[in-house]
């Protein structure tokens, strides 16, 4: 008796399985007829991060803008002075610039330290600085910032665009993740960071001390 | 110093903490001389609010000296100060326009990835109000660190007592804006969801600005006799079928606003209020909805919706069709207390408005646990508790 209530059971959920696959198969098919259809996609104005299905190879490329209420030269001016950087960037503990090549100390996953050797490719006042990693760095990473008049007198857009090989591919990015290191993460953080000091002259905190005691 | 501190739902202690000091250039520290326990502070209590953590120091009504301040600050020494819960910057684009409310450089950054996935945009951030707006630590302590301090706080001529203007901090801006946001037009009917504290300054503020009648509904007897006092006519839901009577004594027409001062937490016996509980209690984030539905079906068509009341997440059974067939316009949003301050302070002043009908108990720092347990549980007789860090036990 059991043995037979037992495979009842199981055919009534075979049929149930079966019912189911079939409504969303007609569902599916009713979709199919009824859409309409475009033959071939022309590419739109978003930037190509925001694609569906990226295409960048090995390299992970992340961004973010963010408009800030100042005018283009004065946080041009500020970026550029590297020195200035580890004010904002959370997990950028040294940045050197020493002749053609900028030496980033930069905290990464589980406490180690990444270094960074980065020479300037495009420098363009008020407007862009674009970097690329040199053979020295654990990291191959390039990347760069826009600055550009934001519409209707709201101050500067500023874009930050960063492309890396993840060292250890996917599973490494989903570690730095967890860390809370990841540049897609980070680059948010940092821009908003660059916003506060810009605009506030300092970096909002909800600490009750300025050392935990 | 001692604070009240935030443990878990319907667990609040005044605890010994370290003492708040300055650390950003803008900063200020006050002693706290008033404090005042807000409605929304229920939704902490009631654990309904997502973001908080052991031992966060809540309360974002309060006023005091001031203490100590940074370099960049506008304040001086000795000075008293209402603060108003919303903490904002001044510069960015939001605080220029007067939303200070939205302002995009109060909120710690790690404590925005939060609600910038939850809403599509980050919060701002406010005083004693969980994580995702900041986890600044509130003012239900004797000292509080107050950030951007050449902004919020608005200085108090001697002679003001605190009853007088504490309420400048929060719920007097959030009724005035409540019927600000329903946008009245003289001879108007607005209807009112809520006889707390921010309903009643709704209603006293919607008389002020031109409304010829506001109908006020609640269940408790003494929310709705102070409802009264200040010229509404009233509803009791427990006994009188809200729609039917909106209709009627709205000439058939409908209120031509109306203002949910209710928020997540709508209580009462009704199918879809049962249903959002359960669904809150198991953590859905579901909103408990029913004086919003309820506001909707009441509104007459082309009407204005103004929600002050608090909501956090998502609402099932939402009325859209009568939003859209009916044509009806929506304002809500946290308030935008710098926008009011200084005109609601001369209103004060000039004894247009008195907010001091509304406090039923002041009790000492140390009783404020007692404070939350009777505003949660005996709603009709604590209608509204203010806290006295100096006062002594009784």
């Amino acid at each position: 008796m059991r043995h037979d209530s037992g495979r009842h059971r199981g055919d009534r959920l075979g049929l149930l399985a079966a019912a189911t696959v079939g409504v969303v198969g007609l569902a599916f098919l009713y979709q199919q007829q009824t859409r309409n259809s475009v033959p071939q996609r022309r590419g739109d104005s978003a930037p190509g991060r925001a694609a569906r299905r990226a295409r960048f190879g090995r390299y992970a490329v992340v961004g973010r803008t963010v408009t800030i209420a100042r005018p283009r030269s004065e946080i041009y001016a500020f970026w550029r002075d590297f020195s200035n950087l580890s004010s904002f960037m959370e997990n950028v503990r040294r940045v050197e610039e020493t002749g053609e090549v900028t030496h980033w100390t930069i905290a990464g996953p589980m406490g180690r330290d990444v270094h960074v050797e980065s020479r300037i490719v495009a420098d363009r006042p008020d407007s862009e600085i674009a970097w690329r990693s040199t053979g020295n760095s654990e990291i191959d990473t390039e990347g760069k910032i826009m600055f550009r008049d934001a519409p209707g007198d709201r101050g500067t857009e500023v874009e930050a665009i960063i492309a890396y090989v993840p060292p250890m591919g996917e599973l490494g990015r989903w570690v730095a993740k967890a860390f809370q290191t990841e540049p897609h993460l980070q680059g948010r953080r940092d821009l908003k960071r660059l916003k506060m000091l810009m605009e506030t002259g300092e970096i909002a905190t909800s600490a009750l001390r300025k050392t935990p005691s | 110093m001692r604070a009240l501190t935030w443990h878990g739902k319907h667990d609040v202690r005044v605890d010994t903490v370290p003492d708040p000091e300055i650390i950003n250039p803008r900063d200020a520290i006050l002693e706290v001389t008033s404090t005042a326990i807000c409605g929304s502070d229920l939704h902490l209590y009631d654990g309904v609010i997502p973001g908080m953590m052991s031992g966060d120091i809540i309360g974002h009504e309060f006023m005091g000296r001031v203490v100590e301040t940074g370099p960049k600050s506008t304040l001086q020494k000795g000075q008293r100060v209402v603060v108003p819960f919303t903490i904002s910057c001044g510069s960015c684009f939001f605080c220029q326009k007067t939303l200070y409310s939205a302002c995009d450089n109060s909120n710690p950054v790690a404590n925005q990835d939060v609600s910038e996935n939850l809403y599509g945009h980050a919060m701002s951030g406010l005083f004693g109000y969980s994580h995702l707006t900041g986890g600044y630590p509130g003012g239900q302590a004797e000292y509080v660190r107050v950030p951007f301090s050449d902004i919020g706080p608005i200085v108090i001529p001697e002679g003001m007592e605190d009853d007088d203007v504490l309420f400048l901090s929060d719920i007097l801006p959030t009724g005035w804006m409540a019927a600000e946001n329903a946008e009245i037009e003289e001879g108007d009917t607005v209807a009112v969801w809520g006889c707390g504290p921010v309903g009643l300054f709704a209603i006293q503020s919607a008389l002020l600005m031109g409304a010829a009648r506001v109908i006020a509904i609640d269940e408790f007897p003494n929310r709705l006799d102070l409802a009264r006092k200040l010229g509404a006519e009233v509803i009791d839901f427990k006994q009188t079928r809200v729609l039917d009577a909106l209709m009627d004594m709205s000439g058939g027409l409908g209120p031509d606003a109306v203002i949910d001062a209710v928020g997540m937490e709508a209580h009462g016996f009704a199918p879809d209020t049962i249903l959002d509980n359960i669904k809150q209690n198991v953590g859905f984030g579901a909103d408990s909805a029913h004086a919003l539905r309820e506001a909707l079906m009441a509104v007459r068509k082309g009407g204005r919706v103004s929600i002050p009341g608090v909501y956090g997440g998502f609402v099932d059974k939402f009325p859209l069709g009568a939003l859209m067939e009916k044509g009806l316009k929506v304002k809500t949003g946290q308030t935008h207390v710098q926008r009011y301050t200084d005109e609601l302070l001369r209103r004060i002043g000039e004894g247009e408005i008195d907010t001091t009908f509304l406090i039923s108990h002041r009790l000492p720092l140390e009783e404020a646990p007692t404070g939350y347990k009777n505003f949660r549980y005996n709603q009709n007789d604590w209608t509204k508790v203010v806290l006295k860090p100096g006062m002594t036990s009784a």
